[in-house]
């Protein structure tokens, strides 16, 4: 099953750690989201691998907008 | 005396420098950039010019575009604040090579402490005590690790291009120093563009005590006493007030006198903060020299009765102090809480958003520094500092008493913010009793 990855607070997209194909662990940084000069990282909800990235780094995305989705 | 001074900064420090400058009957000029249009501080300075995109780095951190608008706009001097481009040598450099006067110490005394292996070692030399650790940056993991066993674990790995804790890393021991080692370096390299590392002794259970000092440049140096600012959340303050409470007679001295003695042994002019550890037997070691004007000046000002800023730009207009040592008193107690837009449940994550509704507190012994306003914008580009609440007592008691009713008595709608957690702080037992340390918050010592 496919899953969302949402980002869990309003920011600027920082860094895309994770991409398309990538395999990822439960917890392993997916992107990293600048806001108000704190760095935060949105983790992977469950092991499993990359199939999309949705964002840009520079990018502003807000709280429960999918960023990532998990195949 | 300064003709017109133009304020590098955004929020409540742009307010409170504005409002200096009218003391002084000195001309201000706001900055701001395209998220700041509708911002309070536009519109109190005498001028404002826009300067850029919302990202700082486009706009407030932009050197080249501020020192422009300064000689256009005919400014005399610039005030850049905290944060930003404060401890920035580049930037005070930037100014003098414009002929600008910068409202600070010099750009070889901000390069000096901003590299904080070259700060200890200087302070060292100078006499003041400083924690055992490496003699300057430590070349790779291997060498920390060497160190670390000399002085003992758990330590902190610091970054020696900035301060305020941002980069550091606890190892808690030799199989844990590797890792820890590759991601502190990168953490170095993102935030201030060097990855060198220092180690030194961690410092158990201390307190974060820290001391003003004020210099003219003409050979004059002052300390405005202490503060305490133990209470902090990733090693950024939340709490701070003056005196320190408890701290012994002996300890308040030895730290006062290594403050001067420090910020004396480098020359030092204008507003700076010597930042100490004080552990449970009173000793002390210095930490890290702040360059530039504190978010928590206002606590040693209503202690002392002075205006720090006023006497920021006194200073850099070539004044002497007007002051000697015994002129400057402290004064029953008085403490600050930070009002941030970040959710104190969720550990104190960011919280941007439009602020609905506003209510300020106000009355005897209350003073407000506040940023923001009702239908304003708190976003995501800047620090989520919105409000510092700031009370006054014959005693700590009383001050921690108007301090309760001023956070009860505040309203911050439409973001999350500190103040259910800052509540939780004035109730707590220890807390009223003066037994602080900086791990307490990261411990849940005021967890809901």
């Amino acid at each position: 099953m496919p899953e969302d990855i949402k980002a869990h607070i309003t920011g600027v997209v920082f860094q895309v750690v994770a991409h398309p194909g990538d395999a990822v662990s439960e917890g392993d940084p997916v992107i990293v989201l600048e806001s108000m000069k704190m760095e935060i990282p949105v983790e992977a909800p469950r092991a499993g691998a990359v199939k999309e990235i949705r964002v840009q780094e520079g990018q502003t995305v807000q709280e429960g907008d999918v960023i990532a989705v998990l195949e | 005396m300064l003709q017109k001074v133009l304020v590098a900064n955004r929020g409540e420090i742009a307010r409170r420098i504005i409002r200096a400058c009218r003391r002084l009957g000195v001309m201000s000029v706001a900055v701001y950039s395209e998220a700041d249009e509708h911002a309070p501080h536009v519109g109190e300075a005498d001028e404002a010019v826009p300067i850029g995109p919302a990202p700082a780095r486009q706009s407030y951190l932009s050197i080249d575009t501020i020192v422009g608008v300064a000689c256009r706009v005919g400014a005399d001097a610039v005030h850049p604040g905290y944060g930003f481009l404060s401890e920035n040598w580049r930037f005070a450099q930037a100014c003098r090579d414009a002929g600008l006067t910068f409202v600070g110490p010099s750009p070889e005394a901000i390069r000096r402490m901003g590299d904080k292996t070259e700060a200890r070692r200087l302070m060292a030399a100078a006499g003041v005590p400083v924690l055992p650790g490496s003699q300057g940056a430590v070349s790779d993991a291997a060498e920390a690790e060497r160190v670390s066993s000399a002085v003992g674990y758990p330590v902190p790995l610091k970054a020696a291009g900035g301060g305020g804790g941002i980069g550091m890393a606890r190892v808690d021991g030799p199989a844990d120093l590797a890792a820890a080692f590759a991601t502190a370096r990168r953490r170095a390299e993102a935030a201030f563009g060097d990855p060198a590392l220092y180690v030194e002794r961690y410092a158990e259970r201390a307190r974060h005590v820290e001391v003003q000092v004020l210099g003219d440049g003409q050979g004059s140096v002052l300390h405005l006493h202490e503060r305490e600012c133990s209470i902090q959340r990733r090693h950024q303050k939340l709490v701070e007030e003056s005196p320190a409470p408890g701290l012994p007679a002996a300890t308040k001295d030895g730290l006062t006198r290594a403050a001067v003695m420090g910020a004396a042994a480098i020359g030092y002019a204008n507003a700076g903060t010597m930042e100490f550890l004080v552990d449970s037997g009173g000793r002390f070691w210095f930490l890290e020299m702040n360059t530039r004007l504190q978010v928590e000046h206002p606590v040693t000002e209503e202690v002392t009765g002075l205006d720090l800023v006023v006497a920021q730009l006194r200073v850099a207009a070539g004044e002497p102090l007007p002051w000697r040592q015994d002129d400057v008193v402290q004064r029953g107690a008085a403490m600050e809480c930070r009002i941030y837009a970040e959710d104190p449940a969720r550990g104190f994550l960011p919280s941007p958003g439009t602020i609905s509704a506003l209510v300020l507190p106000s009355g005897e012994g209350v003073r407000v520094e506040c940023g923001v306003t009702a239908g304003g914008v708190v976003s995501v580009h800047y620090d989520p500092l919105l409000i510092k609440l700031v009370t006054r007592g014959a005693t700590r008691a009383e001050a921690i008493e108007r301090m309760e009713r001023a956070l009860g008595a505040c309203v911050v709608e439409g973001v999350k913010t500190t103040i259910p957690f800052l509540r939780r702080v004035m109730a707590h037992p220890d807390f009223r009793r003066g037994v602080v340390h900086t791990q307490m918050v990261e411990q849940g010592a005021f967890n809901a």
